[in-house]
């Protein structure tokens, strides 16, 4: 134990824990499924050993997920998520740009690195110029290929102008590994300010409140949904499509634009594809649902987490533990996302601070009836 | 002058073509004196004025074109004249308990019978406490921020601040925590500000809007 001649270094019991946690899940990428279904037991035992056994429900199945897509061969993929960061410039808050150092440096840590990072919208807090150009700045330092999403803090100071200058279009498609990948502004509002003589500060601010009434609904809006029209007429229906947009595509609840005032439409244009999945930011929590053949997730935030709202979340949120304000990075995270060779995923939220939680494309599939994540102690009140 | 007079109670404290006490007031006011062949009219708050050509035609549309100018340079002086509304409007506070029912009951003792003017003045009160404490909630600069946060940032329309559930052992802090408490502990570290006195308004309109938005749920002190 002696370094040196000096005092032994002590570890901690939680970071022994989450170290031991973190090689596990290293290892566990690289083995196939007969090896990891010995370890994974040994590791359990281990860990129940340990005087862990309380957290093994939240981490054993995380792995068994890698176990089901390597059993296939190779032919899965990861892509990893940051989102909702909400930056000020750092002179006036320096919490909001660590956190998202942090989650830089979770994703530049995994081991694989994930094929490339979705950047789920909402990177600055009041849409000024040197807020997105600090984001894009810290995002530069990802080493894998980074496909960003606007949201509407981005976007209602000067309507996208910095944003696209610096990320391009708000509105693109690509494909990668037999994946159909296509990105959306869910975050569209109908004019609200020019009858109020709003200055685009005020603008702004008034779409920055959560909680404001004064702005619009969130929409995709026809000209966009004619885009996706377009852009997927050529792909076939077996084809799997992954959609990112910042706002779900369905309706939650309204007075937090949880909420897009259009998902029917949109979701009619995705309905005819046999497997959909939509990942969403702006809503800052555990969020699952399924409409049809439509599984959605949500994402977490690097920068403060929402509550659950009072009315409309889905049956198949398995709501997060209440996070605790005495922690002021409770709640918070990135994650990744495992595509299954069916195109089928499954969602890690990387809760900062906690277990992680998984939610698995069989428990959406099964419609709740198997593969249920963990229920929480302390759900919303 | 005939068809300005409508306007008149409303807005216009007085027309420049009246006593030389009026003059004197006004000459002493403005910076410049009115240009010939012009009258300056003055706002009911004593301060704004605007220059009418003399020779303006008197109808009721030029008397509208004054009130507009007048009402205008006034908004623009007191921008948060109608903070209440806008609150109302941008926040959804919700509204105090409708005691209308009360109206003409009473046993003519302590407080007489119950009027409308009661009434509304009970709900008036009560609820610009609870409007002031959204607009406290709401703004970081209100609340001392020195990051840019609000308590709606984690708490849009006061959601997870459960003020049903105190008092309640708080572990984290080794007491019996009340929500004032709660709110002294969120301003001082998630929001970085300045912890507030038991008695500050600020803290007394924030408990105000707290509670005003759990309308209905049942007390249920020590819950987890």
């Amino acid at each position: 134990m002696k370094e040196n001649g000096k005092i032994p270094h002590i570890k901690s019991v939680e970071t022994r824990h989450l170290e031991e946690r973190e090689s596990l899940f290293r290892g566990l990428k690289q083995l196939d499924r007969r090896t990891f279904l010995r370890v994974s037991t040994g590791a359990a035992a281990a860990a129940a050993a340990a005087g862990v056994s309380n957290h093994l429900h939240s981490f054993l199945p995380v792995n068994v997920a890698y176990a089901d897509g390597a059993g296939g061969g190779s032919k899965g993929f990861t892509f990893a998520y940051i989102s909702d960061s909400h930056l000020y410039v750092k002179k006036t808050n320096e919490r909001f740009v660590r956190q998202l150092l942090r989650a830089v440096d979770d994703i530049n840590r995994l081991d694989p690195q994930p094929d490339f990072v979705l950047y789920g919208g909402d990177l600055a807090q009041l849409g000024r110029r040197e807020e997105l150009d600090l984001g894009a700045q810290i995002l530069r330092s990802i080493k894998a290929p980074v496909r960003m999403m606007v949201g509407e803090h981005d976007w209602y100071f000067d309507m996208g102008e910095r944003w696209n200058a610096l990320f391009g279009s708000q509105t693109y498609s690509f494909d990668h590994k037999g994946i159909h990948f296509v990105v959306l502004m869910s975050v569209v509002e109908k004019d609200f300010w020019s009858a109020r003589g709003m200055s685009p500060a005020e603008r702004m601010r008034t779409v920055a409140g959560l909680d404001n009434a004064v702005q619009s609904a969130f929409e995709v809006g026809a000209p966009q949904r004619e885009w996706l029209r377009k852009d997927l007429e050529k792909v076939p229906t077996s084809t799997p499509l992954i959609v990112f947009s910042h706002s779900p595509l369905y309706k939650l609840y309204r007075p937090w634009n949880f909420w897009t005032d259009d998902a029917e439409e949109v979701q009619a244009i995705l309905q005819r594809f046999d497997r959909v999945t939509v990942l969403h930011g702006h809503t800052h929590q555990v969020l699952t649902n399924r409409i049809g053949n439509i599984q959605f997730h949500g994402m977490l935030s690097t920068a403060w987490p929402w509550p659950y709202a009072p009315q409309g979340l889905p049956a198949l949120t398995v709501q997060m533990n209440r996070p605790n304000p005495f922690d002021s990075n409770d709640g918070l995270g990135d994650g990744s996302v495992a595509v299954h060779p069916d195109g089928l995923v499954d969602k890690l939220y990387n809760l900062w601070n906690r277990n992680p939680m998984q939610v698995r494309a069989g428990y959406l599939s099964s419609g709740g009836k198997s593969d249920i994540p963990v229920a929480p102690t302390l759900a919303s009140y | 002058m005939k068809n300005l007079r409508p306007l008149a109670p409303i807005l216009l404290s007085s027309l420049l073509a009246g006593t030389a006490d009026s003059q004197t007031t006004l000459s002493q006011q403005s910076p410049a004196a009115p240009a010939a062949g012009s009258k300056t009219v003055k706002l009911c708050d004593n301060k704004t004025t605007v220059e009418v050509p003399n020779d303006a035609p008197k109808t009721r549309a030029e008397g509208q074109k004054i009130s507009d100018a007048l009402m205008a340079q006034w908004r623009e002086a007191n921008p948060k004249s109608n903070w209440e509304q806008a609150e109302v409007e941008a926040h959804q506070v919700v509204r105090p308990s409708d005691n209308s029912k009360l109206i003409g009951t009473g046993q003519s003792a302590t407080y007489g019978v119950v009027t409308p003017q009661d009434v509304q003045v009970w709900q008036n009160e009560t609820y610009k406490v609870a409007l002031y404490g959204s607009t406290v909630f709401h703004s970081g600069d209100e609340l001392g921020s020195e990051i840019a946060v609000s308590c709606d940032m984690c708490h849009p329309r006061a959601a997870n601040t459960h003020p049903e559930s105190y008092p309640k052992f708080q572990p984290q802090l080794g007491r019996v925590a009340l929500l004032r408490d709660m709110i002294n502990w969120c301003i001082e570290h998630p929001v970085r500000g300045k912890v507030l006195g038991p008695d500050d308004p600020k803290m007394r309109a924030l408990e105000a809007y707290i509670i005003a938005q759990r309308k209905g749920v049942p007390l249920d002190y020590g819950k987890r």
